[in-house]
């Protein structure tokens, strides 16, 4: 159906955001001293925006609440015509409020941590763009749409975690990002045109159906292709959501500044790749090996992540190891299909809400202590700045998945949604999700008791204090959102909300005794436990130490770079290296090494002329040569 | 109107004003760059009003002439353009004023580099911006040739001003890049002209394109002559293992001369590619295929691979152009409507995003005298809207989205996809190491602590910031509004299809409805 009223109009949500980051990009320096009201104020009014288009669509009946935007004609190129378009619907909408809402509050809180930095207006237009083009992201009616905005926030990824460019850990950090994320986005073009290939068409509603009781051409292709398109997309999501094996670029992204991690790195982008599975259900579910990579992928992710996390003393990337598992957590539910999709969907945006709340926290913490992210140098902060404990403290609790907070709701559901499954594959991935549960609490409350209890570990310069209003208030709302946000999505309507889109209607309930529910709650218990007495109770030493195995591992990220540099990077540079060699000295090797021997004086280059000429004619007619013996031998 | 004269007058006045520059009095030479200036923007002006008037439905060739020229031989000056020729034409006249522009002071400065031990000889500035007219007047002769002997006049006759831009005005190798460039090219011309002269005397003693469709050639004749005009376009556009010529050319031409060799003139490859090898030798030309697109395939990564180990930022981005030209035949020879038109497209917007690098990367060598890529660090701190100015460009260059050159790499990857997968798939990890080649570069001389010889940087003056602010602003209105040039690109790429009797692939799951 048509959008009208304001929803007619939901490409202000874009365009606001992005005349923003134009008019503070092009703007310059003219635009300093206002530029991070202006950027705000652009989040926040697409915010507003976004919650009246919200309203307009709970007044519509739910198998209504489907709406397209037709904007312009792209290209027609033979019988491919691609029409970019807007699609409102009750999943997308859940992303508009989300990226909106959260987005505004860390436009906000960013006025205060980035007040003392020169270039802040910079900083604030690339939030614009980046909240511009997730937007595009999860409000595209068709594929190429949707990678155009998966391209735009890996834009703005890169432009924010190298936003100190200075530094040459940013810088390489940056492009780390980007290049990884290529590797996913290989996956998608490659997708893309498989699409194309089969469907003519690369138009969600033509492809995937309109929602989950009209089907689309997919129904019509073999289970081959389905698995095909869906391991590609997946391949595309790791990259986005740094899952297995694409997963390395996301600590390294903490050398932006904190909002960015907060807005970008945790509560947003890098749950684009959720959503795209979750879109592209129709697909997936047709292909049941498809689902099971990427519950695999999940499970294998959820794990690692929290293992990670386990052995950081940089809260940042203990953070960042959390967040890479909470997206496994949303990725394995992702693969269950219907099933799984609300949870997923579910605690993402509740895992938006406490995540952002956390890495705001830390930021706060940071703001108080000289920027230092080194938790064995913190100790005993609660009472200097209780507004941030207490806010921290309830994300905290909502993310171990204590009982009535908000990761209680959604993970508990993920858990019991993965132990349904059924089968020899629902023991192992539900035992996997329990497993990371009790990491997870094992982990946070190691970050929580080295930052804010124990003993002060700082040093004698360091006066930790409070933040300013404009960076508490942020943090409380968001705390609101850790207490309640959880317990409003599940035990609420949302399920009922999302299942014109996604189905599975009857799956979505939630029982609050169950035997997976009693042994999270076990494990939970025991993962504090043992976090208390190995930082609680103890001592924690201002200097790390040596670690056991798995401790040496988790600091290594497991190895994922050492993998990484040894499989790829290494054997690039060599190649690199050789075909330089090569392309010197093979393949017109001659000519080249004459004229590192001349030296560049024209006279003597005037004199050896003739023998240039002769070491042309050889590497020109032996370049041809190959081209047309490659003609006759192959097809003669 | 159609009756003016368009193309002639357009191929006439450069032409004339490449001569009257060169004929002003010495000591005239902010007169010369004026006047060259004038004259290019006038050009451009009026191939916007003839392009105003072009019919995307009408026929074929338009604003075309015909006039007998040797008419023993049935040579004609024969002009004429479809939608291919005049997004190129476009593209070129574009590009003229602003590398003008652009390489206001590099003529004085003898292309800012001086060989150590070597002293600057005082070259003719006007000479300079001449050679560039002049250069402007084949440039749109080469495109609008509708007679083959015609066009091969203008193929050949291009390379005389280019071997002087290179061999009078360019680093400290310059003499022997230039001849390296010349002998190459000559060799590809050799070659051209013997498959000329052949199709004369197999065809119907005519030159005329129109005339010369459609031949009833020997299968084994028309492997050799599609050969002939492949080999010279390969060259032209080069392919691996045709291309050393381009990064020592690079590596010494001036800056903006550079903008002209690989944005426009090495386009004369590709288009001939689609003209005249597919529409002479349409068996031939698939005969072809599967060799082509293997060559096609590996220009893409070599050249890629070759950009990531480059030290000198000229030789870099002449790398990746070789990547770049290897996507671009791969769209000709998949022989899809996506991947022609995204192959057409892919033409214009190389141009314009390459032009950009080379005109920036020129930028930086005025400043720091090399262009070796270890000579910068930490620009961005001095000189941010250069360094802007280098990453717009940049990620023009990886195809990113939102940026014209995403459209169409992604056509000519989802055209070849349709018929050739596997191609494809390969061609396609080009777009990984593109995100490697580029941002490496922009990490080494942008980012970081300033180096020392950085520090005193001025960022882009208004003059430079003129020159290239106009094609980033093209850059990205064609990356969101494609429909304009690729409307006009359409029609001819079909018939382009018709005549080699391709029809695209169907999809494999054509619309029923949607099952109950």
């Amino acid at each position: 159906m048509k959008a009208e009223g304001i929803q007619a109009v939901a490409w202000l949500l874009i365009a606001l955001p992005l005349a923003g980051a134009a008019i503070l990009l092009l703007g310059g320096r003219r635009t300093d001293k206002w530029g991070h009201l202006l950027g705000t104020g652009m989040s926040l009014g697409a915010f507003v925006v976004g919650l009246a288009m919200f309203v307009q669509m709970l007044g519509y009946d739910p198998e209504e609440r489907r709406r397209t935007i037709h904007l312009y004609e792209w290209f027609t190129v033979g019988h491919f015509k691609l029409d970019m378009g807007l699609l409102v619907d009750p999943l997308s909408i859940s992303f508009v409020l989300l990226i909106t809402g959260v987005g505004s509050l860390i436009h906000i809180y960013s006025i205060g941590y980035m007040a003392e930095d020169d270039d802040r207006r910079r900083f604030f237009a690339y939030l614009n763009l980046f909240v511009a083009a997730m937007l595009l992201l999860v409000l595209a009616d068709n594929y190429v749409g949707l990678f155009i905005g998966w391209e735009g926030v890996g834009l703005a990824s890169y432009l924010l975690i190298g936003f100190w460019q200075h530094k040459p850990s940013a810088a390489t950090a940056a492009k780390k990002a980007f290049v990884v994320n290529r590797v996913g986005d290989l996956g998608m073009v490659i997708a893309i045109s498989l699409m194309f290939a089969t469907f003519g068409t690369v138009s969600f509603t033509q492809i995937l159906g309109e929602g989950a009781h009209h089907l689309g051409m997919v129904e019509q292709v073999g289970q081959g292709t389905a698995t095909a398109i869906g391991l590609l997309l997946l391949l595309g999501a790791c990259g986005k959501s740094a899952q297995l094996p694409l997963q390395s670029w996301l600590l390294d992204a903490m050398e932006g500044p904190t909002p960015v991690s907060a807005l970008i790195h945790a509560a947003t982008m890098v749950t684009a790749g959720v959503y795209l599975i979750v879109r592209s259900g129709p697909i997936f579910e047709l292909a049941p090996d498809a689902q099971l990579a990427v519950t695999i992928v999940g499970a294998a992710t959820l794990l690692a992540g929290a293992i990670i996390g386990c052995g950081k003393d940089d809260i940042k990337k203990a953070l960042a190891g959390s967040t890479m598992s909470q997206i496994g957590y949303m990725v394995l539910a992702a693969g269950l299909g219907p099933a799984g999709y609300v949870f997923a969907i579910a605690h993402l945006i509740a895992h938006g809400f406490f995540k952002a709340g956390l890495f705001l926290g830390a930021g706060s913490v940071m703001h108080g202590m000289k920027n230092d992210v080194n938790m064995r140098h913190y100790g005993g902060l609660r009472t200097m700045m209780v507004i941030t404990w207490a806010t921290f403290g309830l994300g905290y609790l909502a993310i171990i998945g204590f009982p009535g907070l908000s990761g209680f709701f959604t993970k508990e559901g993920i858990i019991a949604a993965a132990f349904d499954k059924g089968g020899t594959s629902g023991m192992i991935l539900g035992g996997c999700a329990l497993l990371g549960a009790a990491i997870t609490a094992y982990y946070m409350s190691r970050v929580m008791f080295m930052t804010f209890y124990g003993e002060r570990r700082w040093e004698e310069d360091v006066h930790p204090h409070e933040s300013p209003k404009v960076m508490t208030v942020p943090l409380m709302l968001l705390a609101l959102g850790s207490l309640f946000a959880g317990g409003f999505l599940v035990l609420g309507s949302f399920g009922h909300f999302l299942e014109p889109v996604v189905g599975g209607g009857e799956a979505h309930g939630f029982h609050l005794i169950t035997a997976p529910g009693i042994a999270a709650f076990v494990l939970m218990v025991i993962g504090v436990a043992i976090a208390w007495r190995q930082y609680g109770a103890r001592k924690v030493p201002r200097e790390a130490p040596a670690g056991s195995f798995l401790t040496v591992a988790a600091r290594k990220d497991l190895y994922g770079d050492a993998i990484n540099e040894s499989l790829i990077m290494r054997p690039g540079q060599w190649l690199t290296r050789l075909a330089v060699y090569f392309d010197n000295k093979g393949v017109d090797g001659l000519v080249n090494g004459l004229a590192a021997g001349v030296g560049g004086t024209s006279g003597r280059v005037r004199r050896l002329q003739t023998g240039f000429v002769r070491s042309y004619a050889l590497s020109m007619f032996l370049g041809a040569a190959v081209v047309v013996a490659a003609l006759l031998v192959v097809n003669v | 109107m159609n009756d003016f004269p368009w193309l002639s007058v357009l191929i006439a006045l450069p032409a004339l004003g490449a001569l009257g520059v060169a004929l002003l009095p010495r000591g005239r030479d902010a007169l010369a760059k004026q006047a060259a200036l004038g004259v290019s923007a006038l050009v451009a002006v009026l191939t916007f009003v003839m392009a105003a008037g072009f019919d995307t439905g009408g026929s074929r060739f338009q604003f075309a002439e015909t006039y007998d020229w040797i008419p023993a031989f049935g040579v004609h000056w024969a002009v004429g353009v479809d939608g291919v020729a005049l997004v190129l034409i476009l593209m070129s006249v574009i590009l003229v004023p602003l590398v003008i522009l652009a390489s206001w002071t590099d003529a004085d400065r003898f292309g800012g580099v001086v060989a150590e031990g070597e002293s600057a000889p005082a070259k003719s500035v006007k000479t300079y911006f001449a050679l560039v007219l002049a250069l402007e007047a084949m440039m749109i002769g080469v495109f609008a040739a509708t007679d083959v002997f015609l066009f091969y006049v203008f193929f050949e006759a291009m390379l005389i001003p280019v071997y002087f831009l290179i061999g009078a005005y360019g680093g400290p190798q310059r003499s022997y890049a230039a001849v390296k460039f010349l002998l190459y090219s000559l060799f590809g011309g050799l070659l051209m002209l013997v498959a000329v002269i052949a199709l004369y005397v197999y065809g119907p003693n005519t030159f005329l394109l129109a005339d010369l469709q459609g031949l009833n050639l020997d299968p084994t004749v028309a492997k050799w002559l599609f050969l002939g005009f492949f080999i010279a376009f390969a060259i032209k556009a080069p392919m691996v293992p045709l291309h050393t010529w381009l990064p020592d050319a690079a590596g010494q031409a001036p800056a903006g001369a550079l903008v002209l060799i690989v944005g426009v003139l090495d386009k004369v490859g590709t288009y001939g590619m689609m003209r005249f090898c597919l529409e002479l030798f349409p068996g031939a030309s698939k005969w072809a295929t599967p060799v082509v697109l293997t060559f096609a395939v590996i220009s893409i990564i070599y050249g890629a691979v070759l950009a990531i180990g480059q030290v000198d930022l000229k030789r870099l981005v002449a790398y990746t152009s070789i990547s770049h030209f290897g996507f671009i035949v791969l769209g000709i020879f998949a022989m899809t409507s996506q991947g022609q038109s995204g192959a057409a497209l892919y033409m214009v917007n190389h141009g314009f995003s390459t032009g950009a690098l080379f005109l920036i990367v020129g930028f930086l060598l005025v400043r720091r005298g090399s262009a070796r890529v270890d000579a910068f660090g930490g620009v961005q701190k001095v000189a941010p809207l250069l360094a802007g100015a280098f990453l717009i460009a940049g990620l023009s260059g990886l195809s990113l989205p939102g940026l014209a050159p995403f459209v169409s790499e992604f056509l000519v990857l989802v055209g070849t996809f349709s018929r050739y997968q596997v191609a494809a798939v390969i061609a396609a990890l080009g777009i990984v190491l593109a995100a490697v080649y580029i941002l490496w570069a922009y990490q080494r001389t942008m980012n970081g602590p300033t180096t020392e010889a950085v520090a005193g940087f001025k960022d882009l003056s208004r003059r430079e910031l003129a020159a290239v602010a106009p094609i980033l602003a093209i850059v990205v209105a064609l990356g969101f509004f494609p429909k304009p040039v690729l409307d006009v690109i359409n029609p001819s790429v079909k018939h382009t299809l018709s005549v080699v009797q391709q029809t695209d692939p169907t999809p494999t799951v054509a619309e029923k409805g949607a099952r109950p």
